[in-house]
């Protein structure tokens, strides 16, 4: 990046001290590169990421198959209840799974972490 | 009528007294704009549910399912949905970089002059257009509880601004609207919020049952009825996909124009909320990260089971009414008054007096049609209240203090002027969709209009800035001014150039879409990236990549986020 030329950066998390409050960005940097912030972000998208992936492709794979196989869709499964309905309705079940299992992942893995991070920032401090 | 008007006036009379109950507590600007920050996670939650299920979810959608069926369940689905981007991407790190508005986010990194103009232009201009289609729903009701106001009125409204001649019922129930916002804050807003979605959940709920009671609670027995509703054009049963938009009519570049109407619409519910404005605001009020992620799943847990239940109130409205009979006034049997249209945004209130009256006879025919239209209105009113909120905001805490007092007359602004400005603001904008929804016209659906425009300028102005100032270093203001000028121009110009929503139908529209999100929202994201990458030409910004640093750790862990004033 550019700015590795333009500032000069700290390759290893600093020690608490060197990251006082009054430098400024550097502050900031070295939060940035601790290792508990690091896992936190990793941790974080590791979740994040696939998840968003999937809902995505499981929300559009919705109008799609509507649009590209009608027929399909309008097989009627329980009485006149046909595909396209179930599949709609499956999407609640989908969105509150996931939403679910974010908040657990979150309260065990993701708060404990950004503590360790705000712990260190108010040591630095 | 007279027992129905009452009741409305009685249910509306209790959110006022509410209101000005809370507008006598509201003393600072941080009460005024974010609660004090002391908001619950739950309260929270029933406060987002509250300010998030508008004319468009308690109307719109179930008047677009009695009008065309499946289709219209689309919308409840892309809705709900949404929230997994708001709660993965948003919520979290908005509350932990936020104060009171958007703008503040953007503002840390950015250069705070050109993006607080640029936010407050596009928060503006989604409020506008979501305001705009509160109006038509609260028009809709007002027209239904008094059918003859419009004839009563049109004296006095017989003149024209800019070539459109207002609606009476909308013009008044409007202003009647922006009196009451314009009297409160936040506070008030949440508090109203919370006693509307307790409302509205619990007419959803009674209406719901009452449509399963009217078949004997079998489910197979109410999806036969509506298999037996068939729509005039395209021949469906209206338990099928394919009459909002008919599959096979025509291409758009060799794909299925009904296809793409569908994916285009269902990007812009999926990534509209997670950009609005109002919506946005709500994780302010909240202690901290924790809170703003528990009132997500209070939201979704509320949206959701809302959402299912319009299958009942929206199929149960075809089934049992019938889209040809659901308008302004009716006669004996159900029937359309002779010389008046079907109003799709009718379905709720209409569905409501034939429950009643089925059940209870025409007292309770009369009853239930004004709880559900009080309910709407507390709804509506609720909306508007958190919409203007979040439009005056941008306005005069963004684009009045941060850019005009601060940067060009240099002077320090007293809270008093504040909160002055954020009135007249409030004012202009409702005056503004007043006359939007007037040009726009009263049959036109609130939830397409909603989904259509709102959510778009959401989703291609809004979204870009914030999730790249979030989490794209080289972001400099440069991306984050194209993105929210050029997406909401983009948006309004191709709704303006498209069919649009008014009927009759305009026949060969410039733009072929109704929903134009599938070009607008690329638009958006590529004027952020292009903006950027001229931004780094030009070496205007060095900044906003130095600071990303702080509001990136800011953001995933919530140092130094904007305390509350007790311990969460």
């Amino acid at each position: 990046m550019e700015l590795g030329n333009s500032l000069p950066r700290q390759s290893a998390a600093p020690p608490p001290a060197a990251a006082a409050a009054g430098e400024g960005e550097s502050h900031w940097e070295g939060l940035e590169e601790t290792d508990e912030f690091r896992r936190l972000v990793r941790a974080r998208w590791r979740f994040v990421a696939p998840a968003t992936v999937f809902f995505l492709v499981y929300y559009f794979a919705l109008p799609l198959s509507n649009g590209l196989f009608p027929n399909v869709m309008r097989t009627e499964l329980i009485g006149h209840i046909n595909l396209a309905y179930l599949f709609a309705l499956s999407q609640f079940v989908m969105a509150w799974l996931l939403a679910f299992f974010y908040i657990r992942q979150a309260g065990r893995v993701f708060d404990p972490l950004a503590e360790k991070v705000r712990e260190r920032a108010s040591r630095g401090r | 009528m007279s027992i129905t008007l009452t009741l409305f006036l009685i249910v509306v009379g209790i959110t006022l007294v509410i209101t000005a109950w809370a507008a006598r507590r509201t003393k600072t600007t941080v009460q005024f704009w974010a609660a004090g920050r002391t908001i619950k996670g739950w309260q929270n939650g029933l406060a987002i549910a509250g300010d998030y299920m508008s004319a468009a979810s308690f109307l719109g959608i179930a008047g677009l399912i009695a009008f065309n069926g499946y289709d219209g369940f689309m919308y409840s689905v892309g809705w709900l949905v949404a929230y997994l981007t708001v709660l993965f991407l948003i919520a979290e790190p908005m509350r932990n970089t936020g104060k009171y508005t958007m703008a503040d986010v953007l503002a840390y990194r950015m250069s705070p002059v050109p993006v607080r103009s640029a936010a407050a232009f596009s928060t503006v201009a989604v409020s506008a257009a979501y305001m705009m289609a509160q109006m038509i729903g609260a028009g809709s009701l007002i027209k239904i509880l008094l059918p003859d106001l419009d004839k009563n009125l049109k004296p006095y409204f017989d003149w024209a601004i800019f070539g459109t001649k207002l609606d009476p019922s909308i013009a008044l129930v409007g202003l009647m609207m922006m009196v009451y916002v314009i009297a409160g804050g936040m506070v008030a807003t949440t508090w109203v919020q919370i006693v509307k979605a307790v409302l509205l959940m619990g007419g959803a709920i009674f209406l719901s049952l009452l449509v399963l009671f009217y078949f004997n609670f079998n489910i197979l027995a109410f999806f036969n009825k509506i298999y037996s509703v068939k729509d005039s054009a395209t021949k469906l049963p209206f338990t099928s996909p394919g009459i909002l938009y008919p599959y096979g009519k025509a291409t758009i570049l060799g794909v299925d124009k009904a296809l793409v109407e569908n994916v285009s619409l269902g990007l812009a519910l999926i990534l509209g909320t997670a950009g609005l404005p109002h919506i946005l605001m709500r994780f302010f009020t909240v202690p901290n990260a924790k809170a703003a992620r528990s009132s997500v799943a209070w939201a979704m847990g509320l949206i959701g089971s809302f959402y299912i239940m319009t299958t009942f109130l929206g199929f149960g409205a075809a089934a049992l009414i019938g889209k040809a009979n659901i308008c302004a006034q009716v006669v004996t049997g159900f029937k359309c008054a002779p010389g008046l249209k079907p109003n799709n945004n009718m379905s709720m209130p209409r569905l409501a007096d034939f429950l009643g009256t089925y059940f209870f006879g025409t007292t309770g025919g009369e009853f239930l049609l004004a709880f559900i239209a009080a309910v709407a209105f507390a709804t509506i009113l609720a909306v508007v209240a958190g919409l203007t909120l979040a439009a005056s905001s941008a306005f005069s805490h963004d684009f009045y203090v941060g850019v005009v007092r601060t940067q060009v007359f240099h002077g320090t602004v007293s809270e008093r002027e504040q909160v002055l400005v954020a009135r007249i603001t409030a004012a202009l904008v409702g005056l503004l969709s007043i006359w939007l929804a007037a040009k726009t016209g009263a049959t036109a659906n609130v939830a397409a209009l909603v989904a259509g425009v709102a959510f778009v300028i959401a989703a291609s102005a809004n979204l870009p800035a914030i999730l790249f100032t979030l989490f794209w270093k080289r972001f400099n203001t440069w991306g984050a001014v194209a993105s929210l000028v050029g997406g909401t121009v983009v948006t309004i110009w191709l709704v303006a150039i498209g069919p649009g929503w008014t009927l009759p139908a305009v026949a060969h529209p410039a733009f072929p879409l109704q929903n134009v999100g599938i070009v607008a929202i690329p638009v958006g994201f590529v004027l952020a990236i292009v903006g950027t990458f001229v931004g780094d030409l030009v070496k205007a910004d060095r900044l906003a990549e130095v600071k990303f640093h702080e509001i990136d750790v800011r953001a995933q862990t919530g140092v130094g986020a904007e305390a509350s004033p007790v311990p969460a």
